[in-house]
């Protein structure tokens, strides 16, 4: 078992796209729940819609990077509407039901062959970031980072997605510090107080779903740009997991937990990943194979999710008395 | 019967000796942590017993299992028997095997070939996991025949075995009337209803009296149908003893799931938004232990049944003889619920937990029972869809949203409520594929449940007071 290699490639992951995706995923969960108490368990469905958004206006409508940019934010946007209006005057478990039902429906969407000649159907969409990778400043070659090597490629999506992660983050701090903020985590605390000091309490909600979903639109990009392909399977309901899992593992109420939730909770997957594929490769688990190793790691994404909640589910950086998980 | 069948293989490979050591690593390590924050404050010596009790049932199962090892073991001698992975499928159109169609799997610079045999089965070993592309070379295929897509996807970056069904053309062809077609699909519409509807009510008795949205109620259904396939097809008990047998293995997951972890919980006063949460690490954790038991081949349970026709509807024996349980099996719990003196206490606590303590009714008790009634219903369920339709390790969760539709429908919390959800829901699934294709039912089902949300969020028959 190569040690240096597993060691390197698990801190590789600390700076991965994947890591950086589920980071804006988690930033826009942290706005619905961690400061508004909405819980959103569609957030597959907004990062598909952006993932969607972006490589369909690329590809269908031929428009440039930041046309579809727009376009797949906006895709989210609008989704965020059509699902806020019937469900935000429900109670939260509902409102998670219909959010991860709306994500499922959207994923049966995008999936079906009927659609194929724009969604490319189970297969997906390919080859939609020419734009982003023409505008990579950095010239063509090797790059040695000193743990890991990456093309120029490479680099240049780290960067943006990186870069992304930052401005998201930024601006959370500045939103949830402002009176708007305030009224956010009031409503999470108590949303018939707030209402009686005479806030539109459906109108703050919504726009906090928006922006997150927003956010969360942004984190899909990102996804499906590291490897210019968007594949429907990667938008089922294990996509809303698993950004549960990295935000509550960082602290739900947090703008830092989300993001350092996600360096710490992929590197712990590449980390078991790793020693697990070692120890198979030299016979010392002779009961599992290399595909189920694979499939120990969802495992664990569900053991870490019941052990989080229960036992801290303020995370790392949150605080106990703001993670009450209201009801 | 024509519920989406998939003509799959049901492939039994010889998996089950080489995961059961990572299932006692796994579940014991998962369940022991609640267990040590109760044993403080609380009855420590009831729940050793309710320990004892459970590795012995686990045990138990181990024993069947690896009973019945060795068996499906020597299923798996193909010739190139070191490699895992494996392709399959059954090339059929309108009903009639086409054997001799060359398929090919290319990964990379890997490829490897099969021929479909006279049942028009054809396999191909892999020996590595990753996306294969599977090719039917349509030069093979007889005069007459036409495939609509000859080129798909296996995907076997997450599993061991991936069915890839080619559809031919005069597959979906459909000659008979349009009242014909609607007859058969209300029939179809109301089995999966009755099917929804037992498992729904079993998510809606355990809201009622915990509150808790449980997630992890699909792998219910998904233990039924798997422990049904084990203890039928590969230990080869009787199907009617196997579905007995399936039933109390289900009721015996809800009854320790409760006692090692919800009661826990409850114990700790967890809110119900965690539990909720809790609930999806648990369905994740179940779902990737069945697979990693089960593999993630379907499994062909009752080979379909005999066929019978009545008037326009095509059916079989095995459905009606589930429809027939299902009916006796609600009725069941509705007498359950309106007549027996438990069942009386259990719509107490529904209402309010308080006041049927305050009335000297066992809450703690109260809800032992509900889970494991829950569990025996929703087993029945998961029994009956495994022998009238095929099972994987996602069967459960594929119909989790339509159980939460059907329950959310109905309004959460009353079982009545969720039978007429669940029989709304299996009509919309089952007719709505008349209008749209059959790949976006279940999207139907849930712009269903959306649209009614608008206009009555409390539901069907749901309480007002249920509103947030």
């Amino acid at each position: 078992m190569d040690f240096g290699q597993i060691f390197n490639l698990t801190l590789g992951e600390a700076i991965g796209v994947f890591t950086a995706a589920y980071a804006l995923c988690a930033l826009g969960l942290a706005m619905h729940f961690g400061y508004t108490g909405l819980l959103n368990f569609g957030q597959a469905g907004f990062a598909a819609l952006g993932a969607y958004g972006y490589s369909v206006a690329t590809l269908t409508f031929g428009w440039n990077m930041w046309g579809s940019l727009l376009f797949g934010m906006l895709c989210a946007a609008a989704f965020a509407l059509i699902l806020g209006i019937p469900t935000l005057r429900l109670r939260a478990d509902y409102l998670a039901i219909v959010t991860i039902a709306a994500a499922q429906t959207l994923y049966y969407l995008f999936s079906n062959s009927q659609f194929a000649n724009v969604t490319g159907g189970s297969n997906g969409l390919s080859q939609f970031g020419t734009d982003f990778y023409g505008a990579n400043p950095i010239p063509e070659g090797r790059y040695n980072l000193g743990i890991i090597t990456l093309s120029q490629d490479e680099i240049w999506i780290r960067i943006v997605a990186w870069g992304l992660v930052i401005i998201v983050a930024l601006l959370l701090v500045v939103l949830t510090r402002s009176p708007w903020g305030r009224t956010l985590k009031g409503i999470r605390e108590d949303e018939d107080a707030v209402r009686s000091l005479g806030k539109n309490v459906f109108a703050y909600k919504m726009q906090s779903l928006v922006l997150g979903g927003v956010i969360g639109s942004l984190g899909g990009m990102v996804f499906v740009m590291a490897s210019q392909t968007n594949q429907p399977s990667t938008w089922v309901s294990n996509f809303t997991f698993m950004t549960w899992t990295v935000l509550l593992l960082g602290g739900a109420a947090t703008i830092l937990g989300p993001v350092v939730g996600s360096a710490v909770f992929f590197m712990f997957l590449m980390l078991t990943q790793g020693v697990l594929e070692g120890l198979v490769n030299i016979g010392a688990l002779p009961f599992l194979s290399i595909a189920q190793v694979g499939q120990i790691r969802y495992l664990l994404v569900g053991v870490f999710l019941m052990v989080l909640v229960i036992f801290r589910p303020q995370g790392f950086f949150g605080n106990k008395k703001e993670m009450q998980f209201n009801g | 019967m024509t519920f989406a069948k998939p003509f799959l293989m049901a492939i039994s490979k010889g998996m089950l000796l080489k995961v059961n050591k990572q299932e006692t690593a796994t579940l014991p390590m998962l369940a022991a942590s609640p267990d040590t924050e109760v044993g403080l404050s609380h009855p420590y010596a009831r729940l050793t017993r309710g320990w004892a009790a459970a590795i012995a049932a686990i045990g138990l199962a181990f024993a069947v299992l690896l009973g019945a090892a060795p068996q499906a073991h020597a299923a798996d001698n193909s010739d190139q028997s070191t490699w895992q992975y494996s392709i399959a499928g059954t090339l059929k159109q309108n009903g009639k095997p086409i054997k001799g169609v060359d398929i090919t799997a290319v990964d990379g610079s890997f490829s490897n070939k099969a021929t479909s045999d006279d049942f028009g089965s054809w396999t191909i070993p892999v020996p590595k996991p990753g996306i294969y592309n599977v090719t039917l070379d349509t030069k093979t295929l007889p005069a007459g025949f036409k495939v609509d897509n000859a080129n798909l996807q296996a995907d076997l970056s997450q599993v061991s075995f991936a069915a890839v069904l080619f559809r031919f053309a005069g597959q979906t062809v459909q000659t008979e009337s349009f009242s014909d077609q609607l007859t058969q699909r209300i029939f179809a519409g109301l089995n999966f209803g009755l099917l929804l509807a037992m498992a729904a009510i079993g998510i809606s008795l355990i809201f009622g009296t915990t509150g808790l949205s449980n997630f992890a109620h699909g792998e219910m259904v998904t233990l039924g149908a798997l422990m049904t396939w084990l203890f039928h097809v590969v230990a080869g008990m009787n199907m009617i003893v196997a579905g007995v047998l399936a039933v109390i293995v289900v009721a015996g997951f809800g009854w320790l799931q409760d006692a090692a972890l919800w009661r826990p919980l409850r114990k700790r006063r967890t809110g119900l938004n965690q539990m909720m949460i809790v609930s999806i690490g648990f369905s994740i954790v179940a779902r990737y232990v069945l697979l990693l038991l089960f593999n993630g081949d379907t499994k062909d349970i009752a080979g379909g049944g005999n066929a019978i026709d009545i008037g326009p509807i095509k059916t079989s024996d095995v459905t009606l003889i589930g429809m027939v349980i299902s009916v006796i099996t609600l009725a069941g719990v509705a007498l359950f619920l309106t007549r027996t003196r438990v069942g009386k206490a259990t719509r107490a606590v529904s209402d309010n937990p308080a006041l049927a303590s305050a009335t000297g009714i066992d809450v703690e008790r109260i809800i032992r029972i509900v889970w494991i009634a829950a569990a025996t219903v929703t087993g029945v369920a998961g029994v009956l869809y495994g022998l009238e339709f095929q099972a994987n390790w996602l069967t459960g969760f594929d119909i989790l949203l339509m159980l939460f539709a059907a329950v959310t429908l109905g309004g959460l919390g009353t079982a009545l409520g969720a039978t007429v959800g669940a029989l709304i829901i299996g009509m919309v699934v089952e007719v709505s594929t008349l209008f749209i294709p059959n790949e976006l039912k279940y999207a139907a089902a849930l712009v269903i449940l959306i649209v009614i949300l608008i206009a009555r969020p409390q539901g069907v028959l749901g309480k007002k007071q249920r509103l947030g």
